[in-house]
């Protein structure tokens, strides 16, 4: 492992210096060898991966045509090579240089301005010697040489129709670019996806993965998996039918595409070989949870993040709310919406599904990222995803069959359901017990039902918590916010918005009086270890790291770094702006960096901006809660930070 | 894809106060008439027979204000934040209603709107076929018009009139259900 890791940055280390030649041989090397695949659609002729140790198989993939150098590279610590930090998802680096008891020294190396002035999410990549950087609509690539105080070596700018704004609910993010290969894969607001010479920027290929003008757009990054990409789709709030595709890294070709709602086809589901926690799935799974044909307009779009299993080869993701935020309108479970999928990632065929939150009424959107971790539960070293969903549950399963281990809330403020039932002899098994009174669909239309926690953003929305093996605890941003929640009638026009509730917000009551924590998760137990109130929403993702911290960013702008074990702040600093990046490090020059985008927007700063109010606490607590707009104002900088030389 | 009809005169009206994406700044110019003129089923309309709010000494509501408080907190918050107040990504439209023209408003709403550059982009999608919207402008406006003026505090209207039997059919005969 570690010897092809050195040789991948040695190799890396020479592109970057080559970055501003034309060199263009490594390419048609890549692309020689990709018109030698045989046709990957045929499922059916797809031979059992060969079974073996991790390593073999990783031989094997490796003498395979055009295939992945990103799984090696990942290992590098040095680098940060996708937006998640690895496949797992864990977003935790081995550098150790900056620790507990030097960061309280940390200080600000260089900065950059993206020039756009936008909720800045997601954050950046370091491949060799290069940064790269994107920008929220219009999605400006930057790829920015380490070597040279960050000179742009190239700059791609693409040309999109304004008018995608008009259907992108909720801000214009982009939670980043990926890497495979030497190419730099974007997917654009307008659903682009464009493939660009890492080195140069020039355009390899480009293809549109979804329409726009039926409100289809998009803020996710991708997955880069084999010799594919892999890409969701934004639109929950318009009716779009929900769907996970897999695109050919060299051509662009479309290679398979699996809906989250609709006919078995349509899902790339087996009656009887695909799971629901561990019986067959059966037929007609989706399409007999909804009313006639619903499903069409069921959402379950795939907007958050994707995880890669490579021993399992497996592929993990979760779907979002259900059609209309009016429940009485779609009756059933709404299947598969809400729900985790584990597919094998040569032909998208689904191995298991789970449904968090059956018939939605509350817009828990399921999207969030799946952590794939090893740890010992009851003494038993098991294969664990671990999830925090938007409904206030964190969920640990066992990633190879789907099991469900523990179900706990993350936050004690979460009152819409008791619990999740575990007896596997119950026929509500897997199931959340919703509570009458904060149930919208009992209430029924026209009916405010109040005092709703957690809020329609969820107990955490898609900002990214971060895994320690070293402590075994999961850093996890949260929302402490609860909601009012009256759903009515609305009729669907596409390529227009599909709501039907009205909502209003308010931190959670009887507790601190701010909008989020910052906490220290037992996935094995369900347990909070330590949680550190915030005035506002955490919306950037966090870093923990093998020098005992973790780092998170705040909306007022604070970067943060506590002590992994006691939650202990030793370090803060105000960036330009509010914080809903992802914090990222890398080691350059023999030195450990940090870095951050600021910039603030997305749902944070649409609601949060005027501050909340709390209609339940009667008028003079009516605009007593902080409005953002007190702390931080729009912005669009990367922050990088390092100790003193 | 969609294009957002653009009536010239209103654009460049618009293009003053655009750029606002952390609106929250006071508005300068002449508070507009929202006084009642005359009431007609449970609808209230100024001397100049536009549609306006009416707050009642107990602090009721009528029923357009209320559905306005209930249509702007699904179709438009999303954007424009809680109560009118304006958010990172769009214009407070409390302060919006009271520059505005009524007819004007109805046009952008309908037509939608582009600022787009300078690293700031404004996009306003066109509503004009989106009954949600589209049957309850003049409920949302007459919303925003009471928060504009601080006639009602921010959050959900405590007490609001019934709704007519007139409001009824008009709504379902835009509806179409």
């Amino acid at each position: 492992m570690r010897r092809s890791l050195m040789m991948s940055a040695a190799v890396l280390a020479v592109g970057a210096a080559q970055a501003f030649a034309q060199e263009a041989q490594t390419d048609q090397t890549d692309q020689a060898a990709t018109t030698d695949q045989t046709a990957p659609a045929d499922q059916t002729a797809q031979t059992e991966p060969a079974t073996g140790t991790d390593e073999a198989t990783q031989t094997a993939d490796a003498g395979q045509a055009g295939q992945s150098d990103l799984q090696t590279m990942m290992g590098d610590p040095k680098q940060w090579v996708l937006q998640a930090g690895d496949y797992a998802n864990t977003r935790y680096s081995e550098l150790e240089e900056i620790n507990k008891d030097n960061v309280g020294d940390l200080q600000v190396a260089w900065t950059f301005s993206t020039g756009v002035l936008r909720g800045h999410e997601g954050g950046p990549l370091v491949i060799g010697d290069m940064m790269y950087l994107t920008t929220p609509f219009p999605n400006t690539v930057y790829a920015l040489d380490l070597n040279n105080d960050g000179r742009i070596v190239w700059r791609y700018d693409p040309q999109q129709d304004p008018n995608v704004i008009a259907v992108m609910c909720c801000d214009t993010v982009n939670r980043g670019v990926a890497y495979d290969n030497n190419t730099i894969f974007l997917h654009q607001a307008d659903t682009t996806l464009v493939a660009l010479d890492a080195m140069t920027g020039e355009v390899k290929w480009s293809v549109k993965t979804g329409d726009p003008s039926k409100g289809e757009t998009n803020t996710a990054t991708v997955l880069p998996v084999k010799d594919m990409v892999l890409v969701g789709v934004s639109g929950g709030e318009y009716g779009v039918r929900g769907r996970l595709s897999a695109y050919d890294q060299a051509t662009g070709e479309l290679r398979w595409l699996a809906y989250s709602t609709g006919p078995d086809e349509d899902m790339l589901v087996d009656p009887q070989n695909t799971t629901v926690l561990g019986k067959p799935i059966g037929e007609n799974s989706s399409i007999d949870s909804w009313e006639g044909d619903q499903w069409q307009i069921g959402g379950g779009t795939t907007w958050g993040w994707y995880s890669y299993d490579p021993e399992l080869d497996l592929i993990y993701y979760g779907t979002g709310n259900p059609g209309t935020w009016n429940p009485s309108q779609r009756p059933g479970d709404n299947k598969w919406s809400m729900t985790i999928m584990a597919r094998d990632p040569d032909d998208g065929m689904a191995r298991w599904f789970y449904q968090k939150t059956p018939h939605d009424e509350w817009d828990y959107d399921g999207v969030n990222e799946n952590i794939l971790v090893d740890q010992e539960i009851d003494g038993q070293m098991r294969h664990l995803l671990v999830n925090f969903d938007r409904n206030g549950f964190a969920y640990t399963l066992d990633r190879e069959t789907g099991e469900l281990l523990v179900a706990k809330k993350y936050d004690p403020a979460v009152n819409w359901a008791t619990e999740v039932v575990m007896d596997p002899n119950s026929d509500q098994f897997g199931r959340p017990q919703v509570v009458a009174d904060y149930s919208t669909a009992q209430g029924g239309e026209d009916t405010n039902v109040t005092q709703i926690c957690p809020a329609a953003l969820g107990s955490k929305d898609q900002q990214p918590a971060a895994f320690s093996p070293e402590t075994g605890l999961f850093y996890v941003p949260t929302n402490h916010v609860c909601m009012d929640y009256e759903p009515f009638r609305v009729s669907y026009t596409a390529g227009q918005p599909f709501v039907g509730a009205t909502l209003s917000m308010y931190p959670a009551p009887n507790s601190h009086g701010g909008m989020g924590n910052f906490i220290a998760w037992d996935a094995t137990t369900g347990e909070i270890k330590w949680s550190l109130p915030e005035q506002f929403s955490v919306w950037s993702g966090a870093l923990a790291t093998a020098g005992d911290i973790v780092f998170y960013g705040t909306l007022e702008g604070y970067l943060k770094a506590v002590d992994a074990t006691t939650g202990e702040e030793l370090y803060r600093f105000k960036t330009p702006s509010g914080i809903i990046g992802n914090i990222n490090t890398y080691e350059h020059d023999g030195k450990q960096y940090v870095a951050v985008l600021s910039g603030i927007g997305g749902w944070a700063g649409i609601g949060l901006a005027a501050g909340l109010t709390n209609p339940t606490e009667g008028l003079g607590a009516v605009g007593g809660y902080a409005g953002l707009r007190d702390f931080t104002a729009l912005g669009g900088q990367l922050t990088v930070f390092a100790l003193p030389d | 894809m969609r294009k957002p009809g653009s009536p010239g005169a209103v654009l460049a009206i618009l293009m003053l106060t655009a750029s606002v994406g952390w609106s929250q700044q006071a508005d300068t110019a002449a508070a507009p008439d929202t006084a009642v003129a005359r009431e007609e089923d449970g609808r209230y309309f100024n001397a100049e027979d536009i549609p306006t709010f009416h707050i009642a000494e107990d602090g009721t509501v009528d029923w357009r204000t209320y559905s306005g408080y209930r249509r702007y907190h699904s179709e438009c918050h999303v954007c424009h934040g809680p109560d009118g107040e304006g958010s990172s990504y769009a214009p407070a439209l409390k302060n919006s209603v009271m520059r505005l023209d009524y007819y004007d408003f109805v046009g952008i709403v309908a037509g939608g709107r582009q600022n787009v550059g300078g690293g700031h982009e404004n996009v306003m999608p066109a509503f004009g076929d989106n009954a949600n919207v589209m049957c309850y402008l003049d409920d949302i406006y007459v919303y925003l018009r009471a928060r504009g003026t601080d006639a009602i505090p921010r959050g959900r209207p405590a007490k609001h009139d019934d709704k007519t039997d007139v409001i009824r059919e008009d709504e379902n005969a835009c509806m179409g259900t």
